[in-house]
Parts: structure tokens; sequence; C-alpha cells
């Protein structure tokens, strides 16, 4: 058991330390240079550029910058191109800021998705299973900018509330009532939106695995030997059918990043995504490669407790004849 | 013809079961299969629209003196909504839009929205299939190199499949297209190279269970060479699966070009792309709605068909499916 853990730990870590040389290349080898962002400054003479490119280590060479790149990352000394402020620091700031988004996101996700493929699954071929298959086709093909856009006109026509940012501006010093209930205002919008693709991919997926486990012998058997058949769809069938999902659980965790960069762009949310955009726009190179590596950690997290977590609910999977597949 | 029958059968789970399939051509199958899947057939049908405008577009507004003008600013014209006239007054004949009418509106510019729209579908043709044939390629050869040499060779490249997914993919496109200079060949080159570690595990796999098959042992024992053995006899019938993803890599390619496009980062100005022109349409969406409701629901209705067909073919081509 444990020499499992530790051959998949250090798998990971070395997995990580190719990530962390890709994405350190695919950044530095790319055309421009940071020092460049403003060229057409008079006031930007070339002794300040080479003393920015010292002070940011870019007269180094690669490897060097390399080393001293992820050094300071660890030792929390990154500091940004733009503003000069720690990094970890900011990217703990939106993180916070994106998390209530990511959760209520992943909630809705959740809790919409089963009871849809499920009963989607049971009443096959009947008129909710061809909508849902329908609206979910619908839904996965649907651009998320493009949606948000549609949500946007029809709340702030109907409803007349503000959806745009993370609170209404200039009203801080109202009651607390007020304020939490513009904050859920503004917070309802871009998470059905960052949700809605999430419903239709993975209540196809419950669909699906719950059409193959129906089919098997043992659910034939319980139905032929007289049990109802709600005891064998919802307590066997779907027990083995949600098997597949636990470990669908971990691999959210990286949505925390990538998926939001559009959703927080439009809604001028500041959480991670948008920050990462905003440092690809000012070529923030610490900023972009910290963003980068947390979000490969968050994978391979993910996949990590995914691993755990099958182990944990699935007794067929035996340690030894673990293999990569 | 036989290699295409064979191609549908061998991945059927019990291999005694076959013998008592009857002999139909691959393609003649795979048809049956389709006719009978509404969503597919929808499918296909948007499909055969969505070429027939991107062939159009091409005609249309290519060339020196192309019939319509993308790129014709009419500041006269700014914002109008779809069916408006054009001022006829004050354009010279040669700056107005054909027939003299605005037929999805203008934009900002006095653009033509019709005429956008149309250099847009060939655009996204384009970065769907370039994006997706260099996908496609890298898979087949990595995944087959995996599949049939395995050991070291396999453990190797399987690894650089696990690396790559590890990426958060759209973050790291976004950031590779906004740090290389703008243009529409660096997003296909991208948007390929990222793409590819699914259709190599497909394909790893399939070669596995290939590797065993009666017809791969008999060409190893007349002496053909490994690459003969893999690209023309055992590629051929892994090309299923490779054919289902392809097809969703498509819609997903031109989802994530029209995404890029919409952060600005996309087909660099004045080119036209859908999601371009949805871009440009956000700082007017109260003002003039048309813009991005043309543009967004032009890219719905052709990644829809993209998903759709692709869905009745995996449906069609997995013979667990069939009787259901």
């Amino acid at each position: 058991m444990f020499s499992f853990w530790a051959k998949s730990l250090v798998e990971k870590l070395i997995t990580l330390f190719f990530i962390s040389i890709i994405s350190f290349s695919v950044v530095m080898l790319a055309p421009g240079d940071p020092s460049e962002i403003d060229p057409l400054n008079p006031k930007f003479t070339q002794e300040d550029i080479q003393r920015l490119r010292k002070a940011f280590d870019l007269d180094k060479p690669l490897p060097v910058q390399y080393y001293l790149f992820y050094k300071k990352l660890f030792t929390n000394e990154l500091r940004s191109y733009k503003d000069n402020q720690p990094v970890l620091k900011k990217i703990t700031e939106r993180f916070l800021n994106s998390l209530p988004l990511f959760l209520v996101g992943t909630l809705l996700t959740w809790c919409l998705a089963f009871p849809l493929g499920i009963q989607a699954a049971l009443r096959r071929q009947s008129l909710f299973d061809r909508s849902t298959t329908f609206f979910s086709y619908f839904f996965i093909s649907l651009p998320s900018f493009f949606l948000a856009y549609v949500l946007i006109i029809f709340i702030v026509k109907v409803f007349n509330v503000p959806v745009i940012g993370l609170q209404t501006f200039g009203r801080e010093s109202v009651s607390w009532w007020y304020l939490i209930n513009d904050r859920i205002w503004h917070l309802v919008l871009p998470s059905v939106l960052s949700a809605i693709g999430g419903i239709a991919i993975l209540s196809r997926y419950v669909r699906s695995q719950m059409l193959e486990v129906i089919e098997q012998d043992y659910v034939r058997t319980a139905l032929a030997k007289g049990l109802p058949p709600d005891t064998v769809y919802y307590k066997h069938a779907l027990r083995n059918a949600l098997l597949p999902f636990v470990t669908m659980f971990g691999l959210t965790l990286p949505g925390l990043i990538g998926g939001s960069v559009i959703i927080e762009s439009i809604f001028s949310w500041p959480g991670m995504g948008r920050l990462g955009y905003d440092a690809i726009l000012a070529r923030d190179y610490p900023l972009i490669l910290s963003l980068n590596f947390i979000a490969a950690c968050l994978v391979l997290v993910g996949t990590f407790i995914s691993d755990l977590l099958y182990m944990v609910v699935d007794p067929r999977i035996s340690l030894i004849s673990e293999s990569k597949g | 013809m036989e290699k295409n029958g064979s191609s549908v059968n061998l991945s059927a789970p019990q291999p005694e079961q076959e013998l008592l399939l009857p002999q139909v051509s691959g393609l003649r199958d795979l048809w049956r299969q389709l006719r009978t899947n509404s969503l597919a057939l929808w499918g296909l049908g948007l499909l055969s629209i969505f070429f027939f405008i991107a062939a159009a577009g091409l005609i249309l507004t290519e060339g020196r003196q192309p019939i319509m003008d993308p790129e014709k600013v009419r500041l006269v014209d700014t914002l109008k909504p779809p069916l408006t006239k054009a001022n006829e007054s004050v354009l010279a004949p040669e700056d107005r839009p054909l027939f003299g009418i605005y037929l999805l509106g203008t934009d900002k510019l006095g653009r033509d929205v019709l005429a956008r729209m149309l250099q847009g579908a060939h655009v996204s043709l384009l970065v769907g299939f370039i994006s997706v044939g260099i996908s496609v390629v890298l898979g087949i050869v990595l995944g087959a190199l995996a599949g049939y040499s395995g050991y070291y060779v396999d453990s190797i490249i399987m690894r650089v499949v696990d690396i790559m997914l590890c990426f958060p993919s759209f973050f790291l496109i976004l950031t590779v297209v906004a740090l290389l200079p703008p243009s529409i060949w660096n997003i296909m080159i991208v948007i390929g190279l990222t793409s590819w570690p699914p259709i190599a595990r497909f394909v790893r796999a399939e070669f596995l269970a290939l590797k065993k098959q009666d017809f791969v042992v008999a060409a190893e024992a007349l002496g053909l060479s490994k690459l003969k053995i893999m690209f023309v006899h055992m590629v051929p019938n892994a090309i299923a699966p490779v054919l289902v993803t392809a097809t969703i890599e498509v819609a997903s390619a031109i989802l994530t070009e029209s995404s890029l496009s919409f952060l600005g980062f996309g087909v660099p100005p004045p080119a036209a792309s859908w999601g371009n022109i949805l871009s440009d349409g956000k700082e007017f969406i109260f003002d003039a709605p048309w813009l991005f409701i043309a543009s967004g629901t032009a890219i719905l209705l052709t990644v829809l068909a993209f998903n759709l067909f692709g869905e009745g073919l995996r449906e069609a081509l997995n013979p667990r499916l069939r009787e259901r």
C-alpha cells in the first residue's frame, strides 16, 4: 500500500518537473521580451531596460533563470513584473474570489446533472430522454460568452438587477442584509453560466453509465425476483453507476483556473482566470508561470485524490495489479 | 472494401459472433446505422448547409474585387439593423453592398455583417480542419508507435501524453497564442499541438488489441517492414474511434478559436471570424444586438452540427450500442 503511494507520488513529482520545464520554455522562448512592453515610451532608456533585465534575472542564461524562478516561487520571493507585488499573495487574493464561483458552479453541476442523467437513462427513448439529449448537445455547443450576453440582456432588462463585478460599486456601507443580497445576485449569473456546460456533459456521462449498469445481469436478476424497481435502480444499480464519477470529482479541481477565464472576463469578476488573462496581456511572466504551475499541481492533486477515492469506494481495485493505461 | 468491412467488426468484443454477421461493406453499413439516428442526420444536414455557406463565402468574399467586400468601411452606414437599405445618395456604386441592402446589418465601421459572416465561415472551417488534421496525424503516428513498439517507446510516449493532459489546455493555448505574433496559422498549430493526446490514446488502445490479430501476425511472418504493417495494414483498422474523436475535436477547435477571438487573441483584423464579430459586438449588446446574435448563432449551429454528427458516428460505430 505504502509503496504504491510512494511510487505514485514520485511519478507525479517527475511529471511536475517536466511540466515546469515545458511551461518555462514555452513562455521564455516565445518571441518578444517583457522589457519591450512599452517600446515607444521616450522615458525608457537603454540603461533602464538593462537595469530592469538585471533586476528580473532576464540577463542570465535560461537554465539559471529557470532555477532562480522556481527557487523564488517556493521561497515566496517571486514578484510580479507589473506592480512588484508578491505573486503568491496576488494569487491567494484572487483564489479566494474565485472560490465561491467555483463552489456554487460545481454544486449546481453535480446536483442537477445526476438526476437528469439518471432519469434520462431510466426512461430511455421517451420524450424526456430525447429532449435532455438534444438540450445537452445544445448547451455543449453553445459558446459560454454568447449565452452570457443573451442572459445579461435578459436579466438586466427584465429584473433590472446589476450583474457585473463582485458587488455593486459604491455601496459598501449599507446594511449587511443588503450586502449579502447584492453579493448573491452578482454570484448567480456567472455560476449558472459556468455550470451549464458541465451539467450538459456530466448528465450525458451519467446517462450512458446508468444505461450500461441497468443492462447487467444482476439488475435483471433483481428485477426478476420481484424487487421493486425503485430499490433495484436507486439502490443497486445507482451505486455501481456512480463509481466512475468519484474519480471525476478530483478532476474538477483544475477548473478553478482554466475554466473561468472567459466568464470572469465578461463579468469583471476579480478571480484567478481574470488574473491570468491580465497577466498574459501584460507579459507578466512570473504570474503566468506560477498560474500554469499551480494549475498543473491542481491536476496532479486531483488525479491523486481520485485514485484514492476510487480505491476507497471500489474494493475490486487491487493495488498490486494497478497498471497505467 | 474488405478492409473497411473488418474495421467495424474487429472492434466487437466477442469475435465468435462476427461470423454470424452479414457481410456488408463498411461504408454502406455505417450509412445504414447513421440513417436510423435522427440527431446524426440533423447534424449531417446542418454540416452540408455549413459547407455550402463556407464555399459560397470563399467565392464571394475572396480575391481583389470580391462581390461582397467584408473589409469595406462605410462610415455613413454604421450600426444599421438588419434589412436596412444602403445610403445610396452618399455611397458610390462600388461601395454599396450586394443588392443595396444590408441583410444582417452593419457593424460599428459600417462593414457588411453578412459579408463578414461569410468570410468567417471559411475561416472557422479552416481552423477546425487544419488544427484537427495536425492533431490526428500526430495522434495516429505517436499512438501507433506506442501501441506497436511497446517497451520504452510506449512508456515515453504515454508519459508525454500524461504531461500534456496535465496542462490546463485553454489557459496554455491562450498563453502561447498571446505571446506569439498574431496569425491564424499560429492558432491552428497551437490547437493542433495541444489536442492530440486523446487520439494517441485511442490509437494505442486499438493497436494493442490489433497487434495479436492474425492478419498482423501474417504480415509479420511475410517479412513486411514494420512501418508498412503499422501504417498500411493496422491504421485503417484503428481509424473508427479516431474519426469520432476528430469530428468532435473539430467542434471544440471552432469553439476554442472563437473563444480566443472573443478574448482578442484570435484571427487578427481586418480578417473576420465569428468570434471576432461577436467580440466587436459585445460593446453594443443593447444598441446593436444583431452583431452578437448573428455570430453567436452561427457558432452554435456549426459546433452543434459537428457534435451531433460525431456522436451519431460514435453510436453507429459502436457495436455495443447498436441494439439500443
